[in-house]
């Protein structure tokens, strides 16, 4: 550096006049361009955001319109009798749907029991500890390569139908125990469950910025402590984002539950026997050629909205209620 | 822990001084009877392939401030980071050589790394509270995710330490705000106020200015001076001006290597290296 300090500063000097001159070329002839751009550029941008408001409205219109039928005929259905009964005779308007929430609340709450802490917890595997920085060697290259081959199952899981993982929970479980049951339900969802909040939770824990970490470990916390009290913390908006949408994601499946609860108009005995849910209520409701099952049927379909609306919104608010919220970042 | 027993007295260890501005003049360190704290022996560290800091020897006295200066990329926040073992914590990262701290080389199989770190404490570039804690949890954070459960001593310890940062008076009706919602120079006292609550020995600054004001810096400059009172202090700088109000002893490094330590006078005064001379008076860098 010091042996190159002369010839470098007499370079300055000498090219010191011709970038001025040719400076002053490049910009007349940019401020040439940039203003026989302008109108166009206006133009096309005009013509872009109307592009994107037009596809916005595209989108929300069919969205909209089947909110808009659900509400406009579920409403009609609902009432006391509607949300806690069994449901009456075959072509009746007796009776509601009782069994069919109540299966619904206990087979998604026992699969988000299952799922939720499994799929965190290997998205906080990947993401924390899949690249230990302490290890070195084969063993490194051997802990990489599992974390890749859990990430590969992760994509493979997320893209099988679902009735694919219902038929594993039949095999696995249904004919094992000799019986359609809770049990198989509840297996069959969290493996829909598990991968969603495995990878959202990975991606998310990857944003947390290394500063706390190393924060933390000059500390001396321990890492285990720094993952749960410091990292998963901050990243605790993200990871309850995964797991409200793996679990609103379940509560709509209807396929792996034919394979699994079966489906039943009585209300919950046991895990070990059948019960009922929304969707495979809503679907048995539709088939039939009675208008009051359809009515039954919007009616359904409505609860099943705002059970997953008030699920999402109650977990937000229980998150939010902890602790204290970040305003903004000010450095 | 250290903090259980003997906690009074060293709660009390950062009780400020009064800051008068005659403390910012550069004193030569009696050289007598001062203790060496920290022997840094033959240490090497890589990136990789990358060869970043290339056998450097030095010597830290106790309650001295040793400043590193040098053109950026010449491997100052490496060696700073080898010296509380936060080196290796980078993937990829590798180091040797010796970093004796009161006799034992914290690189040895019996030293626990954390414990390392709970001894030399570490404030970054950066300002980096955590941002889901309140100021006084910030503070905390290390001695409760270090199991101490006792809520006075934690309250005592949060207190001297923000006494100690020079923030108390401005946050002590605020503690339990975000600590997010502090000014960039108010984040960094607190950073160091939360480096202050493990009562280490050494502390280690990385710039920890560049990302501050000027009255920011100099709050900063002065805490250095009143907490060499209690403890040892290395500082990260690319500001000559500031190795010069705050340190005694500097190190100036290029490319990796250790080119010249000594007294920050004669550095800045009497440099020895032709390089030392070419750098200070900005003629590179
Ligand atoms: N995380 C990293 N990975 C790879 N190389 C790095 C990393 N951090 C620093 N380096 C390299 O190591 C050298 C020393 O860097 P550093 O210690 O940060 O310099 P300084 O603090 O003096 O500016 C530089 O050449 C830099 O590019
Ligand atoms: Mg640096």
């Amino acid at each position: 550096m010091s042996s190159s300090n002369n010839p470098s500063s007499r370079k300055e000097k000498s090219s010191g006049e011709r970038p001025s001159k040719a400076g002053n070329n490049f910009r007349q002839t940019f401020q040439e361009i940039s203003i026989k751009h302008a109108s166009r550029r206006r133009i096309t941008n005009k013509i872009v955001s109307i592009i994107a408001i037009v596809f916005v409205i595209g989108a929300i219109i069919p969205l909209a319109s089947i909110l808009f039928e659900v509400i406009k005929n579920g409403v009609a259905v609902l009432s006391v009798q509607f949300l806690t009964q069994p449901p009456g005779a075959i072509g009746s308007d007796a009776g509601g749907i009782g069994p069919a929430i109540q299966g619904t609340l206990i087979t998604v709450g026992l699969a988000s029991l299952i799922g939720a802490p499994i799929g965190v917890l290997s998205g906080v595997y990947l993401s924390e500890f899949a690249t230990t920085s302490s290890v070195k060697g084969p063993k490194q290259r051997a802990i990489s390569f599992f974390a890749n081959t859990i990430r590969l199952f992760n994509d493979v899981l997320t893209g099988l139908p679902s009735i694919v993982i219902g038929i594993v929970g039949y095999v696995a479980i249904v004919l094992a125990l000799n019986s359609f049951s809770v049990w198989a339900g509840a297996f069959a969802l969290s493996i829909i469950m598990i991968p969603i909040v495995s990878r959202v939770s990975e991606e998310t824990l990857k944003l947390v910025p290394n500063s706390l970490r190393e924060a933390g470990y000059s500390l001396g916390i321990s890492k285990t402590k720094i993952t749960l009290f410091i990292v998963l913390k901050n990243a605790k908006d993200g990871v309850l984002t995964g797991v409200i949408l793996a679990i609103s994601r379940i509560a709509g499946e209807t396929a792996p539950l034919i394979m699994t609860i079966l489906g039943t108009s009585l209300f919950f005995t046991s895990l070990t026997g059948p019960v009922d849910a929304l969707p495979l209520r809503i679907w048995r409701l539709a088939s039939q050629p009675y208008e009051s099952a359809h009515g039954f049927g919007w009616g359904a379909a409505l609860v099943l909205i705002l059970i997953i609306l008030a699920l999402s919104a109650s977990i937000r608010l229980i998150a939010r209620g902890k602790g204290i919220r970040v305003r903004t970042e000010t450095i | 822990m250290r903090l259980s027993s003997s906690s009074n007295e060293e709660v009390t260890r950062y009780s400020p001084q009064t800051s008068d501005n005659d403390k910012r003049v550069v004193v030569a360190p009696a050289t007598t009877q001062t203790k060496i704290k920290l022997s840094i022996q033959n240490v090497n560290a890589w990136f990789g392939k990358k060869h970043a800091v290339k056998g450097v020897s030095l010597e830290v006295k106790e309650n001295s401030v040793t400043a590193f200066i040098g053109p950026s990329g010449c491997g100052k926040t490496t060696l700073l980071r080898c010296i509380n073992r936060m080196h290796e914590m980078t993937p990829n990262a590798k180091a040797e050589g010796r970093v004796i701290l009161d006799g034992v080389d914290v690189y040895d199989k019996s030293s626990d790394p954390a414990m390392v770190k709970r001894r030399i404490g570490m404030v970054f570039q950066k300002p980096n509270p955590f941002p889901t804690m309140s100021i006084h949890d910030n503070v905390a954070a290390g001695l409760k995710l270090n199991g101490i459960r006792d809520k006075k001593l934690i309250n005592e310890v949060v207190e001297q330490s923000l006494k100690g940062a020079a923030l108390w008076d401005e946050v002590r009706n605020d503690l339990h705000m975000p600590g997010m919602g502090l000014s960039g120079g108010q984040q960094q006292r607190l950073c160091l106020a939360r480096a202050l609550a493990m009562q280490p020995e050494i502390l280690l600054m990385d710039e920890p200015t560049s990302a501050l004001d000027p009255i920011a810096s100099s709050k900063i400059e002065d805490l250095v001076q009143q907490l060499k009172e209690h403890l040892t202090i290395i500082i990260v700088t690319h500001n000559m001006q500031q190795a010069a109000r705050v340190s005694e002893q500097t190190a100036f490094m290029y490319l990796g290597e250790l080119i010249e330590y000594n007294p920050t006078r004669d550095i800045f005064k009497n440099p020895q290296k032709e390089l030392t001379e070419k750098y200070i008076s900005g003629r590179f860098g």
